[in-house]
């Protein structure tokens, strides 16, 4: 953790986005986590996203459950409303934000004891309801802020670093994602910030409901040679399908590229999501695609990265339950209540 | 042999098999009375079962208005052979029995002392229908046609019953009269003196009140209360509450222009997931409400926390069944008062509305609503099986049309930017209710981290002692503001001067009013307090103090109000007379009055004029 806060007055001189935020506008509190917690560089990961995307920060709203990933949303969007939740229940708070008032943009931060142990349930029905949110689960495998429990994500085999041996078989949320219904499924390094922090913003664009798994070392407990959650082995297995870059309209493509290693995917709002195709057998638009790819990877020891799979015109919560346009929460009594006429017609009726 | 001879004063109990289609013909049976200008108090008795266990509907007739259960059985139509001995035993001495008589049923299957009205159904209804649905639904009507002709009630009435119920469908309005006829026709030909002591002669005290459930009623309460986010998981005997909201939505709720809904509906995975929404809709503005029962209230109790901590309105309507455990998910009871008064680790206490009636239920609904937003806290609706599956006569719904929603404390875009101090959780008017914000109000000001933990006035986290007293502290003042704003207790003064008092609540009302009644005959006057909310105003401690004597009545084992009132007025237990009810039937103003007389002190005790035999 860092234990000198930077200065909050901004040097003139720092770039401003094109509603007017630098890049510190975007920052948080201090975080209070580990020195070298790949969790700090997803929040890092966040702010930049968000900045980039000209979100005004206050129309972000941050939820999260109970864990030290969980806690990030403390250390970023200090300008956003954000709400620290029980264990493993975000998705459904969230859910419950996100009808109140569907003009916000819903970012839900998690990790796989939060998400893949106690939340197992919700996670998965939020991703089936198909809740318009960013879920990002920063996957270490472990129970850090219990001090080094094994966590539903944590490899057979894997080691403790107080040497205990996991028997039980990991849940793959990227698979069971993918399954449930989620309409924008990525794994993402926290190591590797040129991946991640476009697959954020893809995220944030997102129609439906879209789910980053980000493998993010805990340096405190899981991060020993037994792991294969530590920095050095993610480094040496990660097999990147995709990169993308996520662009806010259709812009002039400027870079080289082998003929048919680019696709482009534009998502409902009219953002772009332009693909390098690293794997040329890989489409991300086909579901079943995505669910072999990663099976065949993981046959061999491999981590999967990239934009796995995406519906670009997926419809969210509020297309399948016909809500109105303007925000539940904005509408007051001339809208809701009925009124004394039809009462009494009511009263008639029961009579 | 002795015959029970009563106009418009009697009990009738239809004995059937779940899922044969009893339940509509039943209901129309009492709706007849009550078009006679009858009041009628039906109960459904039900089984966890949707095809094939006993199912019993005990319909009340009270001309003088007694809208609890009484106890005893003057008539039993007994439509399930399954039951036949324990229906047949219910009967009181000079009592009447319907049956089917299409099958003969030996000699020792009756009782001497009941009159006896065999009339072969089965027989009649297959000679006219072929389908052997249409034979079990006509079967019902036929009973209800030879009823009607029995107690004398109009025939006119159904007409227009039916011709309400089906109105565009002018074919079953036909089919139903005619089956309806052939019961009719059936005792008229057949009993041609068909006199019996029991008579349903029309009256008018009936009144403008309507005929409806607590469940309904609560969901109506919810639509006119404002509630736009509504998160559920389907449990006996809430899921109609839910269901009820929704289908009333889609009628008052579409916006015209444009057909979109201006409500959302969850149906969840479950009762954490349900809690989980209402909190995050009311965490960002929306007024959101679920419904459910015991067991779901255990599972939301962790969010229950949060949302007293972090202080986020949230109403759960709590229709509460017989626990603990799965316990009696069909039967009625008042049993989860401290499951819910103290819900969650830590210290916490939240607010209870008690409604009496389907009428209560709706305003008590709409007024949760507020007080959740004004208080920023958990707020239930402690309704049971008794109201909200059952129909009740109750007073016609009211809404004053210059009623507005009061929202609480929020803290405006506006408000920020003329600079007010804007601290999440810190007390500025004195009433322990601090301000909120809502996400997105403002680019630069009065955002906030809402949290479990701990934190100072201003939402930052600490774990510093005195920030955790001053939040603790500032709840109890909340709390303490609470008792002041919830509904208040409604007095009922003795016709003589008394020293003995009686407080209840809930669905005990009805059987409480006919019970006064009954013990003022005997020559025991008590004053009553229903209670309609927790926490207690000063008017329930000035109650106590004033009497003597005070029998606490509920519909419990554990005399969980009783507890309560002894905890939160450090009042002294033995001034506090326990009644309990709680063997998951609804309370009887005869178990009331035998009850109270019991627990008298010697020297007002004296032999009854009235028989409390089925008080146990």
């Amino acid at each position: 953790m860092t234990y000198i806060a930077k200065p909050r007055l901004h040097h003139p001189s720092l770039t401003r986005n094109k509603v007017g935020y630098t890049r510190r506008d975007y920052e948080g509190r201090i975080s209070t986590l580990c020195a070298g917690c790949g969790h700090d560089s997803i929040s890092a990961a966040i702010v930049q996203a968000c900045w980039e995307l000209d979100i005004e920060p206050h129309r972000v709203a941050k939820l999260s459950g109970i864990g030290c990933s969980s806690k990030t949303p403390d250390y970023f969007l200090g300008a956003s409303h954000g709400f620290n939740t029980v264990h493993g229940r975000m998705p459904s708070v969230l859910t419950g934000a996100n009808l109140a008032n569907r003009e916000l943009i819903y970012l839900g931060v998690s990790g796989d004891g939060d998400s893949a142990s106690i939340g197992l349930g919700q996670f998965a029905n939020a991703m089936r309801r198909g809740v318009r949110m960013a879920y990002i689960v920063e996957n270490n495998g472990v129970y850090g802020l219990t001090k080094g429990q094994f966590s539903a994500t944590a490899d057979r085999g894997s080691k403790s670093k107080k040497g205990a041996v996991n028997h039980d078989s990991p849940i793959d949320l990227v698979g069971l994602a993918l399954q449930l219904g989620a309409t924008y499924v990525a794994r993402g390094f926290s190591g590797d910030k040129d991946q991640l922090v476009p697959l954020i913003k893809g995220a944030l664009g997102h129609g439906g409901a879209a789910f980053v798994d980000v493998i993010s070392p805990c340096v405190a407990f899981n991060n020993h040679s037994g792991s294969t959650k530590s920095y050095d082995y993610v480094r040496q297995h990660n097999e990147a399908v995709s990169r993308i870059d996520f662009m806010p309209t259709r812009e002039e493509i400027t870079a080289e590229y082998e003929p048919g290693e680019l696709i482009e995917v534009e998502q409902h709002d009219g953002s772009i999501l332009r693909l390098r195709k690293l794997d040329h057998e890989y489409d991300p638009t086909k579901r079943y695609a995505a669910l072999n790819t990663m099976h065949e990877r993981h046959e061999r020891g491999e981590i999967v990265t990239g934009l796995l799979y995406v519906d670009p015109l997926s419809l969210d919560l509020h297309a399948g339950l016909n809500t109105s346009h303007q925000p539940l929460n904005a509408l007051g009594p001339t809208e809701l209540c009925p009124g004394g006429a039809t009462l009494a017609k009511i009263n008639a009726a029961l009579r | 042999m002795k015959r029970i001879e009563s106009i418009n004063e009697f009990v009738i109990k239809f004995a059937n098999v779940n899922g044969s289609g009893s339940a509509s013909a039943n209901e129309l049976f009492a709706k007849a009375v009550l078009r006679m200008g009858v009041p009628v108090s039906p109960r459904n008795i039900f089984p966890s079962n949707i095809q094939g266990l006993p199912t019993w509907y005990e319909v009340r007739v009270s001309e003088q208005g007694w809208l609890g259960r009484r106890g005893g059985i003057d008539m039993m139509v007994a439509m399930n052979p399954q039951t036949w001995d324990a229906d047949i035993a219910e009967i009181e001495p000079g009592g009447y029995l319907f049956y089917d008589s299409t099958r003969p049923i030996p000699e020792s299957k009756f009782r001497p002392d009941v009159h006896v009205i065999g009339v072969p159904l089965t027989e009649i209804s297959n000679a006219n229908y072929r389908d052997a649905r249409q034979r079990q639904l006509f079967k019902n009507i036929i009973y209800v046609g030879a009823l009607s002709v029995l107690l004398g009630v109009e025939p006119e009435v159904f007409q227009k019953l039916f011709a309400e119920q089906y109105k565009g469908k002018e074919l079953l309005l036909e089919s139903n009269m005619k089956a309806l006829h052939m019961g009719r026709h059936w005792i008229e030909q057949n009993l041609p003196d068909r006199s019996i002591g029991l008579r349903v002669r029309r009256a008018n005290n009936v009144g403008d009140r309507i005929f409806t459930d607590g469940n309904s009623a609560a969901a109506l309460g919810c639509v006119y209360g404002g509630a736009t986010v509504a998160a559920w998981y389907p449990i006996t005997p809430s899921s109609s509450l839910p269901e009820a909201f929704q289908s009333y939505c889609e009628k008052l709720r579409i916006d015209p222009a444009t057909g979109q809904r201006r409500f959302a509906i969850i149906q969840a995975e479950d009762e954490i997931a349900s809690i989980g929404i209402v909190v995050g809709a009311g965490w960002n503005g929306a007024r959101a409400f679920t419904a459910t029962s015991g067991p779901g209230v255990s599972l939301m109790t962790e969010f229950i926390g949060l949302a007293y901590f972090a202080e986020i309105p949230v109403v759960i309507i709590d229709v509460q069944r017989g626990g603990p455990s799965t316990g009696m998910p069909t039967r009625t009871q008042q049993s989860d008062l401290l499951a819910c008064a103290y819900a969650s680790h830590g210290d916490t206490k939240h607010v209870l509305l008690i409604p009496e009636d389907p009428h209560e239920c709706f305003d008590h609904a709409a007024a949760a609503l507020d007080l959740a937003e004004r208080l920023q806290t958990v707020v239930f609706v402690m309704t049971d099986l008794d109201i909200g599956m059952n129909q009740r006569l109750t007073q016609p719904f009211e809404w004053d049309e210059s009623r507005a929603y009061d929202r609480g404390k929020v803290m405006s875009a506006a408000e920020l930017d003329e600079g007010r101090d804007f601290g999440r959780y810190k007390d500025v008017d004195g009433d322990g209710i601090p301000w909120r914000t809502l996400p997105g109000t403002h680019p630069t000001k009065g955002a906030y981290f809402t949290r479990g933990t701990t934190r100072d006035p201003y939402a930052r986290y600490s774990e510093k002692g005195p920030d955790y007293m001053y939040n603790m502290e500032r709840l109890i003042k909340k709390f303490r503001t609470a008792a002041d704003l919830v509904p208040a207790p409604v007095e009922r003064r003795a016709r003589a001067a008394t020293r003995l008092g009686v407080i209840y609540f809930g669905s005990t009302s009805p059987a409480m009013a006919e019970a006064f009644h009954l013990l003022e005959e005997d020559g025991v006057h008590l004053d009553g307090l229903r209670l309609r909310a927790f926490p207690f105003s000063d008017a329930v401690r000035a109650f106590i103090d004033s009497h003597e004597q005070v029998f606490v009545v509920e519909q419990n084992r554990d005399a969980q109000m009783h507890t309560m009132l002894v905890t939160e007025l450090e009042i002294d237990p033995a001034r506090l007379t326990k009644v309990l009810h709680y063997d998951g039937t609804p309370i009887t103003a005869r178990f009331i009055s035998k009850a109270i007389r019991e627990r008298l002190p010697e020297r007002l005790r004296r032999p009854s004029e009235h028989k409390d035999r089925e008080a146990a």
